[in-house]
């Protein structure tokens, strides 16, 4: 592998060490090439990499004017557009430090974050987020210059610390002249290892982490990252996701920038789905909710269209299932079955991978959170090379990801180029990579924390590699991974993860921590349930009604028996398998505290708050009367009663597991 | 004497408005021994938000459609940019520079979004019929700048989304934008809004407040709107002229009106205290 038209142009000069000096390449070695698209005005407008150098110089040279200086930090806050990465990189051009931040943050968020970083100037998308800063401003003074790109309604505003993009674009290209030297001797100034932009942790733990990385981690992730997965000059990707989190930084202007590839920016967040047919992306990055979202979709309608339709689809889609992942994988595969693969493929496959806006993907990633083993299979069935990765923004992305033909919907894959991996006794996994982060800004003990003096660094997660293909497997967080009584692996999340792949439930929480066995609270998913009781004639008055119908409880418990089934084929997590459960009376709540805004569990409160029926899943007994306490959305607050039914639920007797056990 | 000398007034946000744009002579408008409007007479100022207001069957409606030059009155004049406007039929009132949004939404349902938002752009149409038929030359490039035009009203209403989905198939409120998409393509001076946020929940009037200030703000326009939402209406309007059984019992800013007894016995209820 290796981008054949990358190896000939490092070879003809040494490799550029920022990226600056790879804009400058660019410009000059795919200068008529498109480097940036937005959909605007209802046309696709573009930039090619001369025009994009051309941008970013004016955009550079404004803030120069404007007295912008070395070192200091500059605040992104918008929608993905092009004027928003030139942005980005002419505050590296200047010797300055892009600091993109969430734009659906409130306020007060993004003014611990403006604060933190002691920005000077702060380059807004539009209105809403220039508002924000100028509340901000109240209590953050260091703020000295908004920019702002959409003028809408702000035309009234104070304009003596405010400036519209184009105004400084403008003043750019009129001191084109008078700042040529200067700029010139701030670019050559640039190192490999200094700081090429600083990223703010999402901060589910505490307050943000501002995690610095160097042009090394920049450019040499990028590099190796791109040629781990061929990706070309010719391609194009769908620039969607928010711009304060690093993939998108690594892909939009790290990959973009070391390949020359074409990054397009839809319309507005409405039509992203419109836009993404209109390009046809060849290298594609969604989280699983997107894949989920748009596979339900397609079940809706599929569902709604006509019986010829609906039966051609279920046909090819079966075979799909069957072939479709070989195929991709380059496995054998009969002749017969390659017929009406291709069969399938003009009827069925190609017309919805257009209608997906999935043609031309020849790469797609998927990361962030466990994806469904049935929704991951569904894509690859059709012939999208959909993989799944593992990182995070302290290793500038890439720790693991899975090489072509090595695909599967459980393992994240094997160590990226460059990567070390080690799993420490407890299982957590540790790496060592060209891209791990300089340092949390700010923060040295939270540094010393995470990144030990040899540069290991700590994730967090629980995993292990699997034996035989070297892949790694993510398990869980690791501090919520413990040990049961016998001394085996006690992974909740792993299983729950598990059981949430069905429709049918929406949350559930795994028990055994310490002890001897497995067991389970588990919320149904009032929409899929409720539409199962219509179809099936169950009357129901409550949610607590249905969470408490036999038939329900049938349901639920044939799920927990096919996941114990699946558990039980892991040796090092088969102690892991449910013995029994319950159906909760309520949906699990953050306005009761039992989940973080987020919808996480909150496994401490949920174990204290109903310890009454932890204690009935572990004595045996059949039924339980509860009381819970609720709260209202108006904060009053209430008490709902119950009897809750107990299940034993089949569990699979593993050999190996028994051998552990008896150790 | 043409134009009658106005004192400026400043508003909320620091604008002062001067020049009378359209001014309402003692308009008295009857239907057979109906009294809808009885010897009215205010003015529209260049660059301003004037909203009407009044309980149901003030004559408010009517009042617009007096503007709009739909209803004709029987006494008193209508002076527009300081000469008087002859009785007019709607289309001329049009050319003149006058748009509207409708209290029933008034759009072709089996048409796209972006061809409903084009209709609005027929005034400035100049090429003629055989040109549009062979679509050659002029009739081409005259659509490309309509459609120009167009997509910048689409842009600045945020409804690229629904561009080519038929309006027959969008809800309520995206109705609503679409009706003010198509009057403000035509390119108004003054735009005339008739309840505007009618019928829609609370986070779609917010959105049509701020794209009703974005149009004043943005373009100039000059706004005239009938408004049920009290609240709505104090907010977004420079100058608020109150209407009760076709006659005008008060007029001025929101300030001013909200203090006014009259106004307050009429419309906003008894004050109990």
């Amino acid at each position: 592998m290796g981008g054949r038209d990358l190896a000939q142009i490092v070879a003809g000069s040494a490799a550029p060490k920022t990226v600056p000096a790879l804009l400058a390449r660019n410009a000059a070695q795919f200068g008529s090439k498109a480097a940036y698209r937005e959909k605007e005005f209802g046309i696709w407008q573009s930039w090619t990499w001369a025009e994009t150098a051309a941008e970013i110089e004016a955009i550079a040279i404004g803030l120069l004017a404007l007295g912008a200086e070395k070192g200091d930090h500059i605040a992104v806050i918008g929608r993905n557009r092009p004027a928003l990465y030139w942005s980005m990189v002419a505050a590296m051009k200047i010797g300055a430090v892009p600091v993109p931040l969430y734009q659906d943050a409130v306020a007060e968020e993004m003014a611990y974050v403006l604060d933190h970083s002691g920005a000077r100037f702060a380059i807004c998308g539009d209105q809403e987020q220039v508002d924000k800063v100028i509340e901000v401003q109240e209590t953050v003074h260091q703020i000295e210059h908004i920019l702002y790109l959409d003028a809408r309604g702000l035309r009234k505003y104070d304009h003596t610390k405010m400036h519209a993009l184009a105004d400084v674009k403008a003043e750019g290209r009129a001191a084109h002249d008078r700042f040529e030297k200067e700029l010139a001797a701030r670019e050559a100034s640039l190192k490999y290892d200094d700081t090429c932009v600083m990223l703010y942790t999402s901060g589910t733990t505490g307050k943000p982490k501002g995690v610095v990385l160097s042009n090394q981690n920049v450019i040499e992730t990028a590099k190796n990252s791109s040629e781990f997965d061929d990706l070309r000059p010719s391609d194009e990707i769908l620039a969607y996701l928010p711009m304060a989190w690093v993939g998108d930084f690594i892909f939009s202007i790290g990959q973009a920038f070391w390949t020359g590839f074409c990054v397009n920016c839809p319309e507005s967040a409405d039509t992203m789905m419109t836009d993404l047919r209109e390009i046809g992306p060849t290298y594609y990055f969604a989280p699983p909710r997107v894949f989920e979202t748009q596979l339900t979709n397609v079940m809706i309608r599929m569902e709604d269209s006509g019986r010829f339709k609906k039966r051609m689809f279920d046909k090819y889609m079966a075979h799909a299932k069957r072939v479709g992942p070989d195929i991709l994988d380059g496995k054998p595969v009969s002749a017969g079955d390659k017929l009406k693969y291709w069969i399938g493929d003009k009827l069925i496959y190609g017309p919805l991978k257009n209608t997906l806006g999935f043609s031309r993907v020849r790469v797609g990633y998927t990361a962030g959170e466990a994806i469904g083993p049935e929704i991951f299979d569904f894509y690859r069935s059709l012939g999208i090379n959909l993989k799944q990765l593992y990182g995070q923004t302290e290793a500038t992305v890439f720790i693991t990801a899975q090489p072509d033909g090595q695909v599967r919907a459980d393992t994240v894959g094997v160590p990226s180029p460059g990567v070390e991996i080690k799993i420490h006794d407890n299982g957590e996994i540790f790496y060592r990579s060209p891209g791990t982060f300089v340092e949390y800004y700010k923060n040295p003990e939270s540094t010393a924390d995470t990144k030990d003096p040899e540069g290991w660094v700590a994730t967090g997660d629980a995993g292990f590699f699997e034996e035989g293909t070297g892949h790694l497997r993510i398990i869980d967080r690791a501090k919520d991974v413990g040990q049961m009584a016998d001394g085996s692996l006690f992974a909740p999340k792993y299983v729950e993860n598990k059981l949430k792949f069905y429709p049918d439930i929406l949350e559930t929480v795994v028990f055994g921590n310490g002890r001897n066995r497995c067991t389970a609270f588990i919320n149904i998913d009032l929409t899929a349930v409720g539409n199962w009781a219509e179809r099936n004639n169950i009357a129901y008055a409550s949610y607590q009604e249905l969470a408490g119908h036999p038939r329900v409880l049938d349901t639920i418990q044939s799920h927990v028996e096919t996941v114990n089934a699946s558990v039980a084929e892991d040796p090092m997590l088969s102690g892991c398998q449910i013995h029994r459960f319950l159906i909760l009376h309520k949906e699990l709540d953050a306005d009761d505290g039992e989940m973080t805004r987020t919808r996480k569990v909150r496994r401490k409160i949920i174990e204290e708050k109903f310890s009454d029926l932890i204690g009935a899943l572990y004595d045996g007994s059949d039924d339980i009367y509860t009381e819970t306490e609720v709260t209202y959305e108006d904060g009053r607050k209430g008490k709902i009663t119950a009897t809750l039914q107990i299940r034993d639920a089949a569990v699979t007797v593993d050999t190996a597991h028994t051998r552990v056990a008896a150790e | 004497m043409n134009q009658m000398k106005v004192e400026p007034y400043v508003t909320a946000d620091g604008r002062t408005i001067g020049d009378v744009m359209m001014e309402m002579r003692n308009i008295t408008l009857r239907f057979g021994g109906v009294v809808a409007i009885k010897d009215i007479s205010f003015d529209i100022r260049e660059g301003e938000i004037r909203a009407i207001i009044g309980p149901n069957g003030a004559g408010k409606s009517s009042m617009l459609n007096v503007i709009s030059g739909f209803y004709h009155p029987q006494e008193g004049e209508v002076w527009y940019h300081g000469k008087r406007r002859p009785s007019m039929r709607p289309y001329q009132v049009a050319r003149q520079g006058i748009a509207r949004t409708f209290q029933n939404i008034a759009l072709f349902d089996g048409m796209s979004v972006l061809d409903n938002i084009m209709t609005g752009r027929l005034n400035h149409m100049t090429s003629s019929f055989l040109d549009q038929a062979i679509w050659w030359g002029k009739a081409q490039r005259e659509e490309v700048n309509h459609r120009a035009k167009a997509e910048e009203i689409i842009d600045f209403l945020e409804i690229q989304a629904i561009r080519k989905t038929p309006v027959g198939r969008l809800p309520y409120g995206l109705k609503k934008r679409v009706e003010l998409a198509r009057a403000l393509v035509a390119e108004p001076k003054l735009l005339l809004l008739d309840e505007p946020m009618a019928g829609m929940n609370v986070e779609e009037k917010e959105d049509m407040s701020r794209f009703i200030l974005d149009v004043n703000d943005e373009y100039g326009t000059t706004i005239a709107l009938i408004e049920h939402d009290m609240g709505v209406v104090m907010d977004l309007s420079d100058r608020v002229v109150v209407m009760d059984y076709g006659k005008k019992i008060g007029d001025g800013t929101p300030d001013e009106v909200r203090t006014n007894q009259e106004v307050i016995d009429a419309y906003l209820g008894v004050s109990h205290d």
